[in-house]
């Protein structure tokens, strides 16, 4: 180390780097084989040097707060379930050369086509095998190779569209391809999210530092996937398994991102050779599909059977040519570690020369010559599952490093030769280390790339930059986010600035095919709904519990007819307001949470983050609040939460189709919760106070004292939260609401209007044309019921 | 022998499925040298909204059909007049059991009839330690692949007991073996377990078997639904021979086959579960009767 720092001019950087050690035989990132500082770091270093402790803290604050507020999460896979968690970012950016970034783009495109010719062949003709370059025993054991597609040709003839490398430098300083990602590569979005974080901390470095943009990436893949549909209306989905998986974050934001729609299985129908998405309009044909699951889960009749998260008949569509998969189902048999003891040979006989930048050295040990050599040179190997397509460092439950054992014993070589067919042996690659942050200074830890490509009109295009996964310290080189490595940006630094166009617009003048936002998969539509009618249930309700504490606290505790006529009402909806914070709004809140959740590609961040900050309120006010006056003024500052999250959504979400659905739950819900309280305050059996109660809860208290002189009574609530059209919170405006949203609902074929609208026109004209006076209970009821069968009628003609 | 064979098979809701798409092997296949189709038809009642035929991966006759509707009733009547040859077994020598391996790899094909699909575990078939250790122990000393295919299959004739009440279809293999009871699928199942634990390709069959035996023969175990049986690569000489462990017999002229494949999984005669919130009922019938 004192040769190092004494090689560096600049005292600054030798303080930030005073405790990073590089280790014995592994190449690093900072610093180049003869000891000197990589110079593409310097400016970075520098000015990290330069600033104080106070500010670096605020950079990376900047960050976190960002990742923070955009939502992005990831989830974790435990023991006890999953959880979602916050996205780790290591703050540091991880800087490349943009000549060395140029031969890994050179390498990767080189690797990409070859990949191609492979998934042509493999299910294809089938001459790799035919030749001896790909053993048929170890092809027809890969689960992902899938019979099925044998002989189905792609539409538009490429299998593969978008993949990624896991790249890594080895102690010679060179690049290892260490993992084939073929299947359905997931980060690219991740990568998007962690420049823009890394950006808000170090967004003045950034600027002069020629750093390469990433937005043309994914502009010229969108157009790429726009352009492979063939008619205005058919469309790009984003196939999703849903809001369970690992990344679903990712892909909500793609698809906002890129303006496709996310579609789940069950979205999708395939009738006559084609695939369908059902839409709140009827069925919209769709033409491109990016997969973001395994091949195996997409169709339960001839893929995995079990599976709940496909679409039965894809497969066949594929076979009719009818829509491009993008990847094609199956390409995930090249993951496949084995595969890469065969890709050199097949590099060689395909294309004549020897892979730019090799894979790590594999030995599947199904052939004999090859396990007879793993099984001399253990020591230098990771042995694992044939099938594996983890990384080498991560490690399965039967992996053998170095010749030991999970359980700590030496290997058998004879377990070696009686199970060789399933396992493969990869040479125990140090990995670089790359400098991460912590505390201030800086530490060296393992590093590996992820490289994504993408299929453009004009040929592979190279993301450049974007995600390097950062390893901690204890776990050697197992750099898997799953077991709390972190991510760090890349940046590919040029001499010359980037004068890519660097946004999604268009170039100005070109007309681009933008997809239709009017269309809503009818499941989405389904949890707009259920979103507006759980956030207006829970108000409401929050509402009524607040008017019941009120009156505790002005009333001491006692048997009240009020406060049970209150409770009693509560309790049909299941709530006990014996518990302070009721378990049911809890769970209201959830239902909100967890419909708002499958829409997050619908749905802005901002409202995400506000039903979040309503939920941790509610959980922490449940651990403290008492009941009476400090309940009350707890359930005034959830009021004022949902309140503000009811704003954020009304008032800034694009007036689309989604939009609709949402104001429609609400309307529906917010009539419904009216008219039962109206009814039970107007009850002849009800005690002394429910008309004050029911104007209160109808948060209409000023209203009444600006429009009656008198007390409340019958006449005033009912014309008040009943028949009034100036009223917010009447259920006349609630109805009229729905008959103004119904108009901009898909029409049916024929153009009638649906029962639906019929429905509510009629429940308009019944409220437009009656006086308070002749509004009888038994009226009311009458209302309760016809008013109660619009959810579902609503359902019938839009949500299957 | 030329057969006339019938299948129906049949399903009653007590409240209307959403059924969808239904994939159906149920027509038997040509099969050079051991069987010709000479005429086949499958009825679905009520009508389709879609059909379409094909042929599979494993060259199995699939259809695939679409109903736009829930359905109180489904029915699926298969019709077929089929010829099977006599004398199926090998007409060459098998290979003996320590040379297969070599002839395997050396096997460069990945076709239909390649013995490279049928060694690996398949979604019904896995390895159960049990079954292997047992396999071990009846082949020992037996010397080709042939001799070693015959032995369990007798051997598992006689230790496991046919019986429809104890295994549903969806039985995984290890239990069938360990209560030594089951139907024709797990004895087919058992049977390629312990082949594929020895290195010995081994796949499935499904098919029909003759209802009525010729004069002084006992009746099949099988013959009134649908049939499974084991098909072995006995080495590249010899190829492929059927051995049927629920009658510990060669298949031969009682035998037509459907489908290949490498388990159930490839061959069930219907898939696509219907989706229905009450009980449900279903009733399969076969007919092979020989036209001389």
């Amino acid at each position: 180390m004192g040769t190092l720092r004494a090689m560096l001019t600049d005292e600054e950087i030798a303080r930030l780097l005073g405790g990073y050690s590089r280790r014995e035989g592994v190449a690093d990132e900072l610093f180049a084989r003869d000891g000197t500082l990589r110079p593409v770091w310097r400016p970075l270093l520098k000015a990290i040097a330069e600033m104080s402790a106070e500010d670096l803290d605020r950079a990376t604050a900047r960050a976190d707060q960002y990742l923070r507020d955009a939502g992005v999460y990831f989830r974790q896979y435990g023991k006890a379930g999953s959880a979602e968690r916050d996205w780790p970012l290591s703050h540091l950016p991880l800087v490349l050369d943009g000549q060395e970034w140029a031969g890994i783009e050179t390498a990767l495109i080189e690797r990409a086509d070859l990949l191609e010719a492979m998934m042509a062949d493999i299910y294809g003709e089938g001459r790799l095998v035919a030749d001896g370059l790909l053993p048929p025993s170890m092809l027809a054991a890969n689960p992902e190779w899938l019979r099925p597609m044998v002989g189905v040709q792609p539409r538009g003839g490429y299998f593969l569209h978008h993949v990624a490398f896991d790249i890594g430098r080895g102690p010679d300083g060179d690049w290892w391809v260490m993992g084939d990602r073929t299947q359905a590569p997931s980060g690219s979005g991740f990568a998007l999210e962690t420049r823009i974080a890394t950006n808000r901390a170090f967004s003045k470095i950034i600027g002069q530092s020629n750093v390469r943009r990433l937005a043309g990436f994914f502009r010229h893949f969108r157009d790429a996937l726009q352009g492979m549909t063939t008619s205005s209306s058919s469309r790009v989905g984003i196939l999703t398994p849903g809001p369970l998986n690992d990344t679903y974050f990712e892909h909500a934001y793609i698809a906002r991102y890129l303006g496709f729609s996310l579609m789940q299985g069950s979205d999708l129908t395939v009738q006559d050779g084609k695939l369908m998405v059902r839409t709140v309009n009827g069925l919209n044909p769709v033409e491109v599909l990016w997969r973001r699951m395994d091949s195996g889960w997409i169709d339960p009749l001839e893929l995995e059977e079990g599976s709940r998260i496909g679409t039965p008949g894809m497969v066949d569509a594929l076979r009719a040519g009818a829509f491009t998969m993008v990847n094609a189902l199956g390409s995930g048999v090249l993951e496949a570690r084995a595969m890469m003891a065969f890709t050199p040979r097949i590099a060689d006989h395909l294309t004549g020369r020897p892979l730019s930048m090799p894979n790590i050295a594999t030995w599947w040990c199904g052939d004999e010559a090859a396990r007879e050599y793993a099984i001399e040179n253990l020591g230098r190997m990771i042995l694992d599952d044939a099938m594996s397509t983890r990384l080498p460092a991560d490690q399965g439950p039967s992996a053998v490093v170095g010749g030991t054992t999970v359980q700590g014993e030496p290997v058998n070589p004879d377990w070696v030769r009686q199970n060789g067919a399933r396992l493969a042996a990869q040479e125990n690659l140090s990995l670089s280390t790359a400098p991460a942050l912590v505390d201030g200074s800086l530490e060296a830890r393992p590093m590996s790339l992820r490289v994504f490509l993408a299929r453009s009109i004009g040929g592979w295009k190279v993301m450049p930059g974007g995600f390097a996964r950062i390893g901690s310290l204890d776990q050697g080189h197992d750099v898997a986010m799953q077991r709390g490595g972190s991510v760090a940006d890349v940046w590919v630094v040029s001499d010359t600035p980037d004068t890519a166009n660097d946004t999604l617009l268009p170039p100005s003048g070109t007309a681009y095919k933008r997809s239709d936002l009017g269309v809503l998969p009818s499941t989405a539509a389904d949890n707009l709904l259920w979103l507006g009618r759980y956030v207006e249930r829970v108000e409401f309700n929050i509402r009524l519990i607040r008017a019941y504490h009120l009156r505790l606290a002005e009333m001491g505790a006692g048997d009240y007819p009020i406060t049970a006529f209150i409770a009693e009402q509560l309790s049909y909806k299941g709530i006990d307001v014996a518990e302070p914070i009721p378990a049911q709004l809890t769970a209201d809140l959830a239902a909100a949470l967890r419909s708002a959740g499958a829409v997050r590609d619908r749905f802005s961040v901002d409202g995400w983050n506000a039903l979040v900050d309503l939920q941790r309120t509610l959980a922490d006010f449940s651990l403290r609040v008492t009941p009476g006056d400090d309940a009350a003024r707890a359930y005034s500052v959830l009021l004022r939460k949902i309140v503000g999250f009811s704003g954020l959504v009304h008032e800034n979400m694009y007036r689309f189709m989604g939009w609709r659905f949402l104001s429609l739950g609400r309307a529906i819900e917010r009539g419904l919760d009216t008219l039962y309280l109206v009814r039970a305050c107007v009850d002849d059996a009800a005690p002394h106070g429910t008309f004050d109660l029911a104007i209160e809860v109808g948060d209409s208290v000023m209203t009444h004292r600006r429009r009656y002189t008198i007390e409340t009574d019958r006449r005033t609530v009912i014309e008040l939260l009943l028949l009034d059209d100036m009223n917010p919170r009447s259920v006349h405006l609630q109805l009229e609401a729905l008959r103004e949203h119904a108009e901009f609902l898909p029409h049916l074929d024929d153009d009638r209007i649906t029962p639906f609208q019929v429905r509510v026109v009629e429940l308009v004209t019944r409220l437009a044309s009656v006086r308070a006076e002749d509004v009888t209970n038994r009226k009311l009821d009458r209302l309760i019921r016809d008013a109660g069968q619009l959810h579902m009628l609503l359902d019938a003609n839009y949500l299957h | 022998m030329l057969y006339d064979i019938r299948l129906a098979i049949e399903y009653e809701y007590e409240a209307a499925a959403d059924s969808g798409r239904h994939v159906l092997r149920m027509m038997p296949r040509t099969i050079d040298g051991v069987q010709r189709v000479v005429a086949a038809s499958l009825d679905c009642a009520p009508l389709p909204a879609e059909r379409s035929d094909r042929v599979d991966f494993f060259g199995n006759a699939v259809t695939t059909i679409r109903y736009d509707r829930p359905l109180e009733c489904e029915a699926f009547h298969m019709r077929a007049r089929v010829e099977r040859l006599a004398g199926q077994t090998i007409r060459f020598p098998a290979t003996p059991l320590a040379a297969l391996a070599g002839e395997i790899t050396a096997h460069r094909d990945i076709g239909p009839d390649s013995p490279q699909h049928y060694l690996a575990p398949s979604p019904r078939v896995s390895f159960a330690a049990q079954v292997t250790d047992w396999a071990l122990g009846i082949v020992a000393g037996a010397g080709d692949t042939h001799e070693a295919a015959w032995r369990l299959c007798t051997a598992l004739h006689s230790e496991m007991t046919f019986d429809p009440e104890v295994t549903a279809v969806d039985t995984p293999l290890a239990e069938a073996f360990a209560a030594r009871h089951g139907v024709c699928q797990d004895f087919t199942h058992i049977m390629i377990a312990a082949l594929r634990a020895l290195g010995i390709p081994a796949g499935y069959v499904s098919g029909f078997l003759r209802t009525n035996p010729p004069e002084g023969q006992e009746r099949l175990e099988g013959a009134d639904a649908m049939h499974a049986w084991v098909r072995v690569w006995c080495g590249e000489a010899a190829g492929w021979a059927e051995f049927d462990p629920t009658n510990a017999m060669e298949a031969g002229e009682d035998h037509v086959v459907v489908a290949f494949g490498r388990d159930y999984f490839d061959v069930a005669p219907i898939k696509g579960n219907m989706r229905t919130a009450g009980g449900q009922k279903s009733t399969q019938q076969v007919d092979m009767i020989p036209q001389g």
